[in-house]
This record gives structure tokens, sequence and C-alpha cells, in this order.
């Protein structure tokens, strides 16, 4: 049966949630209203900002352009996961020694698609890196101190520098 | 904005897509929903019932046969952009990928997704129109292949009809004397083009034949210049920037005037690019 609102079954951030959503719910509204994950942000709603980028099965998705009911069996990670993981630890704090965020209110997204793109293994190019974040709007920066801080942690991850 | 209410209804089987197409006038399919999403947010669509075909297997595969390569709707940008398949035996759709959008989106958005939506902006539409390829709906009437020129009738408009599911595309392989093309100019990277061209040819001695020169972002759909085709067919850079007859209206991005200009530097770069040797 067709319906205005289901029933979905899913991972968040490692946690089994089972919720009853509407259709017309985004991934990111559902984060945030349901689960009180706040630290996926909506900005533009329509995929251009980036701010709402979590990870679904693993691979980076706009939170705004996904339905909660389409990641019935999905495993979701939010800022929250990936931040209480650990995994990025290292990014966190080059994004801070280096002033890669003001206001932050594009940080949890920058920090997701930063990762993405180091997850790949080795160093990337500046120009990489720029293309890589182009999905990711900054409002504060002007994007040098993050483009300098996710090539930092590459080096030093690759190994190239302590 | 948030979108209207909908029903929503995840399916198994193509018949069972086509037949609620038929029940319900205004469904909408759901593939990647990078841009249909995008429209309920807004409120420029607010169908009734969306169609979740991303559950229908079979669809997303590549496969290389027959001096062709078929690309299934579901595929995703991300998926076509990683294989190898499709960067040995279809570069132009490999150099275009990139280009679109980010990578956050190429991991949602479907190939199929792209051409049945027919942004006149788009890099896809333009691809396979250059590549002379085609596509496969199915619908009430059963399957039907439909070729690229005949396909894309205007803006956001194709031969695609109500109760029809695009479900493969499907592209001349290349050879070794195959050249592609791909540029485009946005104000930021994955963003919609201003400009771009798609290119192909085939390499003849030390000149050029058949060469297909498909415009996006220059009017409501995409657009050959065949003029400037056949000039760079002759080896003439100068006269097919000079032959050039594209009329694009003025929007947001830029004034006609400016697009067209920008359109002669495209051809530059790209006739370049299919005088290298591959």
């Amino acid at each position: 049966m067709s319906d205005h609102a289901l029933e979905i079954s899913l991972t968040v951030n490692g946690e089994p949630v089972n919720e009853r959503v509407e259709a017309r719910k985004t991934l990111v509204d559902f984060l945030r209203e349901d689960l009180a994950l706040t630290g996926s942000h909506v900005g533009c709603e329509h995929g251009v900002c980036g701010a709402c980028t979590v990870r679904v099965n693993g691979e980076i998705v706009r939170g705004c352009l996904m339905l909660a009911v389409q990641c019935d069996g999905a495993k979701v990670e939010t800022i929250e996961g990936l931040s209480d993981s650990g995994a990025i630890a290292d990014l966190q704090s080059a994004f801070e020694e280096r002033n890669a965020l003001q206001c932050g209110y594009c940080t949890p997204g920058m920090l997701a698609t930063a990762q993405d793109l180091l997850a790949r293994g080795g160093v990337p190019t500046r120009e990489q890196i720029r293309e890589h974040l182009s999905g990711n709007y900054c409002r504060c920066t002007g994007y040098h101190a993050i483009v300098d801080a996710v090539e930092a942690v590459a080096q030093v991850r690759a190994g190239e520098k302590k | 904005m948030k979108p209207a209410l909908f029903a929503y209804k995840k399916v198994r089987s193509l018949p069972e897509a086509v037949t609620l197409l038929g029940e319900q006038a205004d469904a909408r399919l759901l593939a990647g929903g990078q841009s249909l999403i995008a429209t309920l947010n807004m409120r420029l669509s607010a169908p009734s019932l969306l169609i979740d075909i991303n559950g229908i297997a079979g669809l997303d595969g590549i496969v290389h046969k027959g001096g062709k390569v078929e690309i299934g709707a579901l595929t995703r940008h991300a998926q076509a952009e990683r294989s190898d398949m499709i960067a040995k035996h279809a570069p132009l759709i490999s150099r275009a990928m990139p280009y679109i959008a980010h990578p956050a989106i190429r991991n949602r958005g479907t190939l199929g997704g792209s051409i049945a939506f027919a942004d006149p902006a788009a890099e896809l539409p333009a691809c396979l129109l250059a590549l002379d390829g085609e596509v496969d709906t199915t619908g009430p009437k059963g399957k039907q292949t439909i070729k690229a020129q005949d396909f894309f009738k205007g803006l956001f408009e194709t031969a695609l009809g109500p109760q029809e599911v695009l479900t493969a595309i499907r592209v001349p392989a290349a050879t070794t004397a195959t050249r592609v093309g791909f540029a485009e100019l946005a104000r930021r990277h994955g963003d919609y083009a201003m400009v771009g061209l798609a290119a192909t040819a085939r390499a003849d001695g030390k000149g050029l034949t058949d060469v297909r020169l498909a415009y996006f972002g220059v009017g409501a759909k995409p657009v050959r210049a065949q003029e400037s085709e056949a000039a760079l067919a002759g080896g003439d850079v100068d006269g097919a920037v000079a032959a050039l007859d594209l009329d694009p209206p003025d929007d947001i991005q830029a004034s006609g005037a400016t697009k067209r200009h920008l359109a002669g530097v495209l051809l530059r770069r790209v006739a370049k690019q299919l005088m290298e040797a591959r």
C-alpha cells in the first residue's frame, strides 16, 4: 500500500532506529526533528549548499535530497557519529588550528565531505581538494583555510608530515 | 520550504511502475531524486504519489555488447565515473562525469534521471546527442527505442510518454579512431553550465570526419552546430568558430551575446581535444 506515512527501520550512528515518518520528510529533517541530531544543518534545501551532508551506506549524500522513507534498511551516519568515533578528530583539530571555520554552519558538511576525500588515501592536490569541496558553501572563511586544513591532514595521514 | 503532502510507494518491477503511473496521472517516478526532491522542497512540483523505482532489479548494469555500450537507467553518476568499461568504451561520458554537480550528488543522481529530466544546461543530454545515442523505454505499449535527436523535444520536454519509464541509454562503443571532446564554463565547479560543449569525431588520416558538436546551456534543449561541424571536419577551427549559428537567449547566468562568445571559446578548446591522439 502506498501511504503518506510509513514505518522505517534503519541504523543511525550504529544504533537501531524504528520510526513512523511522513513520506514527504527529508532525511535531514528526520535526523534533526525526530532524532534530535541537530549537527546536520539545513541550508538551501535544494542541494546547492552542502550543509546537510551525511553518509548513507558509507557514501556522502545531500540530506535534503533524500527522503527519510528511502533510508529504510540503510546505515546512516551523521556528524555526531563521525565525531564520536574519533575518525575525524585530526580534521576537527586542523580546522580549529587554522581558523577553517567562523560561524560553523557549514562545518559538519565540510568535515564529512573532506573525510570522504581523505578516505580515498594519498595526498590530493589543492585543486582536487577544492573540486571535492565545491559543493559545500562557506560564507565566512573564503575557503583558503579550509583547503589548508584538509591538505595538512592528508599529509599527516600519508606520513609525509607530522 | 518543505514538500507538499504526497504518498510514497516503492515498486519492485517495471510493470508495477507503469501500472501505477496509469492509475495516478500526476504521479512522478523517483530515481536519484537530485532534481525532483529539490523541486518538491520548493513546491515547484507537487505530485500526489512518488513511485520509487530504486528497488527494481536489473536497471543499473553497464554492458558492452555488439559495438554498443548500454547503461542502465539507475546507474549512479558516481558508478559511471568509476567504471573502467565506460572510461574505455564511452570516454565522452567518462570525461563529462566530473563536471556533473558534486560528489554527494553524483552518489545519488542517476544517468537515466538526467536524460529523462532533460535540463537544457545538463551535460548528459548533450553527450547522448553528440554520441548519436538512443534511449530505451518501457510503457503500456511495451518497449521502445528512441534516438537522442528525436528524444529531446524542448524545455524539460522529451518523447517520454506519461506512462513510460526510461530504462537504459545506449551509445556506440568507441573505436581506435574515435575522438571525443568536452568542455564547459560554470561559475562554480559542478554548477549547471553557462555554456557547455560535448563533441565526437572520427580520426581520418590527419583530419577528422563525422564531427558532432552538441552544445548545452544555449537553448531549450541540446543543439548541434552543424555548420561548424563541417568546417571543423575540414580542419578550419577559425571557420568553425565563425560558422557558429547559435542564438542563446539571455538567462540568469549570462547574456546571449556572452554565451555566443563563450561558445566560440569552448569550440577552440574542444577542437584541440578532438585533434589529440588517444
